[in-house]
């Protein structure tokens, strides 16, 4: 037996020592904690959900101990990930679902919608003026109608449509079973349109405002034809009762893009990442609201403008949509009591 | 927070995908980014799921409305319905729904052990998970719908496809390009996307409660530092017999130990007693790197 020879002890090292005393601690955390991943934290019984703040104390200070006192690499990595887990679950914490849902409408969606009044006004503002531009240009020769609606979308209704046709497009019936899936597909198609445009503002908002713009041209032209068949009130009357809708939808996702792309372009004094960081998350909110707005509008183009036949009652539906969204988006109201308090706005 | 586009030529960019990450309570949690590999899996694994589940929904509700009795207008319009919602809501919601769940991971994120968190480690919130995920939109939809349609008219020309395969390349490279590994959507949204594995309690190797040890010489010990310790921790855990002899062998060789036909149990001793004798040194503040530093003070 020269260097090596064989002699009983007990553990050598303090880091085993540590373990033993510690070991119980960090199983019951790690059963806790996988069953607030599993289900919620409403799954805990009464003791553990009391000791859960200490027992995540206890591992945060036995993983600082281990990592200047031990070589255990394994333990190390079980204590780091184990804290981690435990933090997202603590700190992490959504709350339900509904309750969620209930502070989005109450005061998350107007509070975003309302702190980008600037951008809506100016996409609405480019809206308006392109409708205005696409209105005049058809007017004035009907050859632009070509130019600016491609063929598939007008489906019949151009220049050279009768008066009749064109009457039949805004009074007449469509089959009876149609309507919903109709109004499904606008919800879902325009929905899309909507998040891209958001989207798009990201590179500078410029695809986005082409957009905005190309929407209202379109627009304008459609107007221009019906107009020159004497079908204005009537055209006007088939738009205004989803459109107010739909166009201030649209208008908001545009100013949602807008946003994000002039927090890149112009960050201010924030850092150009932080700047595009508060941009992006408060007009995702406002974009999640436009969505909802457009499945309304997709049920009242789909269903309420097919059997609501009378011009007076379109437009009374419409502008009454409008006022009901104005009010909602800008009308004061009190700041809510935990908002006063948050400080980290 | 620095815009991640921008070059510093002073500082090398850390090759590891470590951040420091301070609790409230002080504690730095040392985060790992997820890697691109991972979350590139991620996403195919995501696309994959949502894939099956939107054919297997197609299948269900094309054979409910085939198989529908005298209300069959009214029914298989009804399921039209619910495919393009059902679409709609897959194609969308997956993610978000997902991400803002308790996990904060798609499923195809769970499985490569990844999950999505605030860079500023306060709450994870939905505006956020929507925002990074609309702008997915851009990055890989916009091209992919661009070439579709183009293909379809037939009117796909060599530009065209160039300028797509550049557009998606550029967003679809773009984690690689900063250090933080974010998408834009990342970026936008003030997100990172972590590794979230598991590690359970592996056994104790210095703990051996039965049985004699060995003990080694001072200058058996002498030999080794942290590193070759852990290297050691490894292989022993990894527990290959050929790594294991190899080692063994190593060790016997440079200590001038007589070999006694033990290979697995001299080394788990021989770990025991280099691990203690570290220890020792590392409290009174004598920590040895590995074994080519001295003993060197902290």
């Amino acid at each position: 037996m020269s260097a090596s020879e064989i002699i009983p002890t007990a553990p050598l090292v303090n880091a085993s020592r540590f373990r033993a005393a510690h070991a119980a601690d960090w199983a019951r955390l790690e059963r806790i904690v996988t069953q607030m991943e599993k289900r919620s934290v409403r799954a805990l019984d009464d003791d553990d959900l009391l000791a859960l703040p200490s027992l995540y104390r206890t591992a945060l200070s036995s993983l600082s101990v281990v990592r200047e006192t031990s070589l255990d690499r394994s333990l190390a990595t079980y204590l780091e990930r184990l804290c981690t887990r435990a933090y997202f679950q603590l700190y992490g914490v959504q709350t339900s679902l509904w309750q969620q849902l209930a502070r989005f409408f109450v005061t998350g969606w107007p509070r975003a919608v309302q702190a980008m009044w600037k951008e809506t006004l100016f996409c609405f503002a480019l809206l308006a003026a392109a409708g205005l531009a696409g209105f005049f240009l058809v007017r004035s020769d009907p050859a632009w109608f070509y130019a600016i609606v491609p063929g598939a979308m007008s489906s019949g209704r151009d220049p050279t449509a009768s008066a009749e046709m064109l009457r039949a497009t805004i009074y007449g019936e469509q089959r009876e079973g149609m309507l919903a899936a109709f109004a499904t597909f606008l919800f879902t198609h325009n929905s899309q349109v909507a998040i891209f445009a958001f989207a798009l503002g990201f590179a500078f908002a410029i695809p986005t405002l082409l957009l905005v713009a190309y929407n209202g041209l379109s627009l304008g032209a459609m107007v221009a034809v019906f107009v020159d068949k004497g079908l204005g009130t009537g055209f006007a009357g088939w738009l205004t009762i989803h459109g107010t809708t739909e166009l201030f939808a649209v208008t908001l996702a545009a100013a949602a893009g807008v946003r994000i792309g002039t927090a890149v372009a112009f960050p201010g004094r924030r850092a150009r990442a932080d700047a595009a960081v508060v941009a992006g998350r408060s007009a995702a909110v406002a974009m999640a609201g436009v969505v909802a707005m457009l499945f309304i509008a997709g049920v009242l183009e789909g269903i309420g403008r097919q059997t609501v036949q009378g011009d007076a009652l379109r437009y009374g539906i419409g502008i009454a949509a409008l006022i009901g969204w104005l009010a909602y988006f800008y009308l004061p109201r009190r700041a809510e009591a935990g908002d006063a308090l948050a400080v980290s706005r | 927070m620095r815009w991640p586009f921008r070059a510093k030529a002073a500082v090398a960019a850390p090759l590891s995908l470590r951040r420091s990450f301070v609790t409230p309570e002080g504690v730095d949690l040392r985060l790992e980014l997820g890697s691109a590999t991972a979350r590139a899996s991620a996403f195919l694994l995501d696309w994959l799921l949502i894939g099956t589940v939107m054919i297997t929904a197609t299948i269900i509700i094309f054979s409910l409305s085939r198989g529908g009795g005298i209300a069959q207008g009214q029914q298989s319009q009804l399921l039209g319905i619910v495919w393009m919602l059902g679409l709609f809501v897959l194609r969308n919601g997956w993610f978000i729904l997902f991400e803002m769940g308790r996990r904060g991971a798609t499923p195809g994120k769970r499985a490569m052990r990844l999950r999505v968190i605030a860079r500023d480690g306060a709450r994870l919130t939905g505006a956020a998970v929507i925002a990074r995920n609309a702008l997915r939109e851009i990055e890989i939809f916009l091209p992919l719908s661009f070439l579709g349609t183009q293909a379809a008219s037939g009117a796909a020309d060599g530009f065209l496809i160039l300028f797509a395969l550049l557009w998606s390349g550029i967003f679809f490279l773009f984690p690689l390009f900063n250090r933080d590994r974010l998408r834009v959507g990342d970026l936008v949204a003030g997100t990172w996307v972590v590794n979230d594995a598991r590690a359970s309690l592996s056994v104790d190797l210095a703990a051996k409660n039965d049985g004699p040890r060995r003990t080694f010489s001072e200058s058996a010990l002498a030999l080794y530092g942290i590193y070759e310790l852990q290297t050691l921790e490894d292989v022993l855990r990894m527990g290959r017999p050929d790594a294991i002899a190899t080692v063994a062998a190593t060790i016997r060789a440079k200590a001038g130990l007589a070999d006694d036909d033990d290979d697995l149990d001299f080394l788990t001793d021989y770990y025991a007693a280099l691990c203690a004798r570290l220890e020792r040194g590392m409290m009174v503040g004598r920590r040895r790197d590995d074994k080519f530093s001295g003993v060197a003070a902290r």
